[in-house]
């Protein structure tokens, strides 16, 4: 491991430009430092910026980059009107992580393309240029979505996929001020060079993340994870959903896909096609394969096409049924029990 | 028969005041504050640390090393590549006992696979020597490569490891197979794996002057110590090995590997102490493996359903450079009453690491193998798949002909198919649900030898009436300090918190190997046997003593207890102070050896019996188990409560082989993609919601003289087959590969 210097931002004032990377969790920098794919000269530890809050806003909530993941997950009024974000939390990591683990961190996660982690095979996400590494290697879990041949790796975070599902918005603060980008289009997509353009310029830092109003979309709203292992595990697809639903009609619907893309994949077509109809397992079958309109795999992963339709028609089948009363034992797994009987 | 007249021969001490307790680790209290020192927890002063690079390619040559950019880099004291690094006394591929393997020292430019080690970098700092480690920025002139059982290299080879026959023939297959009624082909692969011990391993060597300590996780102290000695050309008087504490083995901490040997050279040239602890990643290539099967078995019926023949081939991989065969095949050896029984196993050579006895090696993937080629049979036989186990149960082994020490299988399968709640399975699959969710149950049979290794004990009786007793056994978390110092209890007559045991440390008399499920038995009946000599010199001086309420006894007349021999033909008794002070003795000092003398006549295994309820997704093919429940007859069970934890260990380590574990190779590159615990996964609790294992009780008198076979081991076997075949019957998709993948079933 590289020599860096450490230093601690104590303001907003004094991270926003600050040279280095930003230390918040920790949880994936240093293991990034720790095997070689990350070696910045200059550490800013942003964890004990005054960031740490939920607070009521406009309607909805604005939650600080520095709040744990964990506290999210517990937040009564998280629990009430995102769902869906909640059970998408506590499907993540493992409950050290999650205690660890900021907002803003898990938004800035890397991928954990195995080609990324390895600081041996060629990769444009890590050095630009080089090439991709996964591309006709072991392509399991890697995207079908929105992917080039510049790179083919997936984000990881379940979190995401879920806040995208409910329009929320990151705010962000520079040298240059204040910004904010829908966190839908916060993760680029691949070009036909490599991964695109950084989310952050140098200097930039998450503060925020809005959630706006659910409205009765709070009561229709699910989270739902495929993986081997039942915790500490990356989802091979997941999907976030939330409707409203009025006299069995569905009247609005989001939906949003985890680990096809290399940013949670917003299903517009297949929201559209929800709206209006009546809420039937028939309508979400139909949806679920608008869901993945345009996937296509990217090397030995054509199944997860399939996956991904099948678990987005098990979101919305879910979402339907209604959030339950209390979040299930084992959060977002396809054995949460409660439609297994 | 040598066993039971030593029974015989110790008629005054009896087990079972002691053992047969279900009593919590002794060492459980300073491994939970975090007292138990570990072999990376030694920092002795001038401590340096030491870190290996490793090879990118998985073959070719190191054609450059930036040693000047390493040696640079503030705080890096040493660099040694194969140009300057300190040579072993003898060569590295000598084979002076079984269990060794080539000592990857340094010794050429060679790559022969990826994640070998080809230098090492010593600093102040451990930080310092992994960065220099960085910046060897290592040049190759790389080969192509193999590391897949498809394009490696084939080899035939009379042994697979340990000198075990590569092929068993009994009977006439081809004979027995044209007259069979039924015939049924299975072909199932398992995948590459990996020990992953939470602690890995690791090593701190300090040299004063000749002698040498070493501080190392290691499940064979004193054969290790021989090891070292051997390697490094000392005498073995000279080296001190501590090895108190643990952090798992799983069989790849009974092997030596040349990082430690490098460790010790280095300690010894720059004359100072060395620490050298595996990164994570460098678990994944120079410290072993289980290598991935392919297995093909075919059976043949008669009629009514019996066996007439079973074939059963392996093919596996090894390295290019040295050879351990995962010997997969031997499972059906013993198992089923086969009259003809063919097994085989072919070599293939790859570029990758040698590959290393892993829990329940060969057993496991063998076992799982077998098992669902079971299931094919009994449905081609129109038999419930227990019922069929049942008609071809072996009553001897049939491939020695030999009588069973013990087999209590009846009553494994008969308990745990009752707690199952199995009679009443419908035979066809995809015949159960719940909800929406696929329900199927499955079943297989568990079976693991006994064997027995060398060990010898001291056990001191003092003039206070406690004890100490020594022997370098090995606790890997498996709990065997606390199961051995039951038995040297008993062995004493005394009550277990009167014991100091003393043990992990090479200057005590050699506890033999912690593995291959015979730590229990063969340290436990030298421990056994040292506290019973103990006894018979202290009733030698009661009962010869007029003075003694003992007197006139006779020296076989008398029991101990509690502190205490008691005559057998009256009340009277005298406590082992007494005696002691009256003698004018400090202590007894009692010596034991636990082995197996001579050709056994009988076959021993510990067997069980294992039923799996799987849940799986039909749209997603996710499989969860939902149920798994266990029932073993493993002999006299020393310690129920870490007996349990111990099978159910195993049968977890099953979970993981049959759904999740598998390390994953690009073949372009030779090198793993997954080779972390993130990407490599290994079940959670959240994977384990209702688990159980029982044990039956079993008397066996042959096995060696306390009755005590071993658990550590046979959890493995049984479980895989079993959750494989619970899938089947849920889906109707016979598993052709383990793990499954939930892409395998939609």
């Amino acid at each position: 491991m590289n020599r860096f210097e450490y230093t601690r931002a104590e303001t907003l004032g004094a991270a926003v430009g600050a040279e280095g990377a930003f230390l918040a969790g920790g949880t994936n920098l240093l293991d990034l430092m720790k095997i070689g794919v990350a070696a910045p000269d200059r550490l800013v530890d942003i964890s004990h910026l005054p960031l740490d809050r939920i607070e009521e806003s406009a309607g909805g909530l604005r939650i600080g980059a520095m709040v744990r993941n964990a506290d999210i997950a517990r937040d009564p009024q998280v629990l009430a009107r995102y769902p869906a974000l909640a059970e998408a939390l506590l499907s993540g990591a493992s409950a050290q992580l999650r205690n660890a683990a900021t907002t803003g961190g898990n938004v800035m996660q890397a991928t954990r393309c195995s080609y990324f982690q390895d600081p041996l095979s060629p990769c444009n996400r890590r050095e630009p240029g080089s090439g991709c590494g996964a591309l006709g290697g072991v392509t399991r879990t890697h995207a079908v979505l929105g992917w080039t041949e510049g790179c083919i790796a997936v984000h990881p975070s379940d979190m995401c996929v879920a806040l995208a599902a409910y329009d929320a918005v990151v705010e962000i603060t520079g040298p240059g001020g204040l910004r904010e980008v829908a966190m839908e289009e916060f993760h680029p997509l691949p070009d036909a060079e490599g991964a695109g353009a950084p989310s952050l310029s140098p200097g930039e830092i998450i503060t925020h993340i809005r959630l706006p109003d659910p409205g009765p979309l709070a009561r229709h709203g699910r989270y739902v994870k495929l993986r081997e292992r039942t915790s500490f595990a990356f989802a091979i697809v997941s999907a976030a959903a939330a409707l409203a639903i009025e006299d069995g009609v569905i009247t609005e619907a989001r939906l949003a896909l985890g680990g096809v893309a290399a940013r949670p994949w917003r299903c517009r077509k297949a929201e559209e096609a929800l709206k209006g109809a009546l809420a039937t397992a028939e309508t979400f079958a139909r949806a679920s394969e608008l869901a993945t309109d345009g996937a296509r795999p990217s090397g030995d992963n054509a199944a997860k096409i399939v996956l991904a339709q099948r678990i987005a028609a098990r979101a919305l089948e879910r979402a339907a049924a209604g959030t339950p009363d209390r979040l299930p034992a084992l959060p977002a797994s396809v054995f949460a029990g409660d439609d297994n009987g | 028969m040598d066993d039971l007249m030593n029974l015989q021969g110790q008629g005054h001490v009896r087990l079972g005041s002691s053992a047969g307790q279900a009593l919590t680790r002794r060492d459980g209290r300073l491994k939970v504050t975090g007292a138990a020192t570990y072999a990376a927890d030694n920092r002795p002063d001038g401590l340096l640390h030491a870190v290996l690079a490793t090879a990118g390619i998985a073959k070719g040559r190191v054609t450059q090393l930036d040693v000047a950019a390493a040696a640079a880099h503030p705080g890096v004291v040493k660099v040694y590549t194969p140009e300057n690094a300190p040579r072993l006394a003898i060569s590295p591929d000598e084979k002076i006992h079984p269990f060794v393997w080539r000592m990857e020292t340094l010794t050429d430019d060679r790559v022969r696979y990826a994640g070998q080690p080809i230098a090492l970098v010593l600093a102040e700092t451990l930080e310092a020597a992994t960065e220099g480690a960085r910046l060897l920025a290592p040049r190759y002139e790389a080969e192509p490569h193999r590391v897949t059982l498809d394009d490696a290299e084939p080899f035939e080879t009379d042994t697979t490891v340990f000198g075990r026959p590569a092929t068993h023939v009994s009977g006439d297959v081809e004979a027995a197979r044209s007259g069979a009624a039924h015939h049924v082909e299975a072909t199932v692969e398992t995948s590459q794996q990996y020990h992953n011990s939470i602690e890995p391993h690791a090593i701190t060597a300090r040299w004063d002057g000749a002698r040498l300590e070493i501080d190392t996780p290691n499940q064979a102290i004193g054969l290790s110590k021989q090891t070292f000695a051997a390697f490094l050309g000392i005498d073995p008087s000279q080296i001190l090995l501590r090895s108190p504490f643990i952090g798992g083995g799983f069989g790849s901490k009974a092997i030596l590997y040349g990082g430690q040997l490098l460790a010790v050279l280095a300690a010894r040239e720059l004359g100072r102490p060395v620490k050298l602890v595996l990164r994570r990643d460098q678990m994944y290539g120079p410290v072993g493996h289980r290598a991935p099967t392919r297995q093909a078995l075919q059976i043949d019926l008669d009629a009514e359903g019996n066996i007439a023949a079973l074939e059963h081939d392996t093919v596996t991989l090894t390295s290019s450079f040295d050879q351990f065969l995962e010997s997969a095949s031997n499972a059906s050896h013993s198992l089923y009453a086969a009259p003809n029984l063919r097994t085989t196993h072919h070599g293939r050579r790859a570029d990758v690491g040698t590959p290393g006895p892993m829990r329940a090696p060969g057993e496991a993937p063998g076992s799982a193998a077998l098992e669902i080629a079971m299931d094919a049979a009994a449905r081609s036989a129109g038999l419930d798949p227990l019922e069929f186990r049942l008609k071809n149960y072996a009553e001897s082994d049939p491939s020695t002909g030999q009588p069973f020490s013990s087999k209590g299988l009846r009553e494994c399968y008969a308990e745990a198919a009752r707690l199952f709640g199995w009679a009443g399975r419908p035979a066809e699959p995809r015949s159960l649900r719940e909800g929406r969710l696929l329900k199927g149950w499955g079943m297989g049979t568990a079976q693991f030898p006994c064997p027995m290794f060398q060990a010898a004990a001291h056990a001191t009786l003092r003039a206070d009436g406690t004890a100490v007793i020594e022997t370098s056994a090995a606790d890997m978390g498996q709990g065997a300090w606390t199961a051995l110092a039951q038995i040297a209890a008993d062995g004493l007559g005394i009550d277990l918190d009167k014991v100091e045991f003393r043990s992990g440390h090479s200057d005590l008399p050699d506890a033999g190997v912690a593995g291959g499920s015979g730590h229990t038995a063969t340290a436990g009946t030298a421990l056994f046997n040292a506290g019973a000599d103990a006894v018979r010199q202290l009733a030698e001086l009661a009962t010869t003593d007029p003075a003694s309420p003992l007197f006139g006894a006779g020296n076989a007349g008398v029991t101990a207890r509690a502190g205490r021999l008691w005559r057998n033909d009256d009340e009277r008794s005298e406590s082992y102070e007494d005696i002691l002070a009256r003698a004018g003795l400090d202590l007894v000092r009692g010596e034991g050896k636990g082995a197996r003398e001579g050709e056994p006549e009988r076959a021993m295994f510990s067997h069980g019996a294992v039923f799996a309820e799987v849940l799986v997704d039909p749209d997603l093919g996710q499989v969860r188990v939902s149920r798994l429940i266990g029932a073993f007859a493993a002999g006299r069970i020393v310690n129920p409560r870490l007996a349990r934890s111990q099978l159910l260990g195993g049968m977890i380590w099953g979970i993981g082989m049959a759904l999740q574990e598998e390390a994953v190779h690009d073949a372009r590159t030779g090198r793993l993609t997954n080779a972390d615990l993130a990407g490599y996964h290994v079940p959670v609790n959240a994977d384990v919601p209702m688990i159980e294992a029982l044990t039956v009780h079993e008397d066996d008198p042959y096995v060696n003289a306390l009755g005590i076979k071993g658990v550590g081991e046979i959890g493995v076997t049984g479980t895989v087959g079993a959750i494989g075949n619970a899938v089947w019957h849920a889906t109707g998709v016979q598993p052709a590969r383990f793990p499954i993948h939930p892409e395998s079933l939609i």
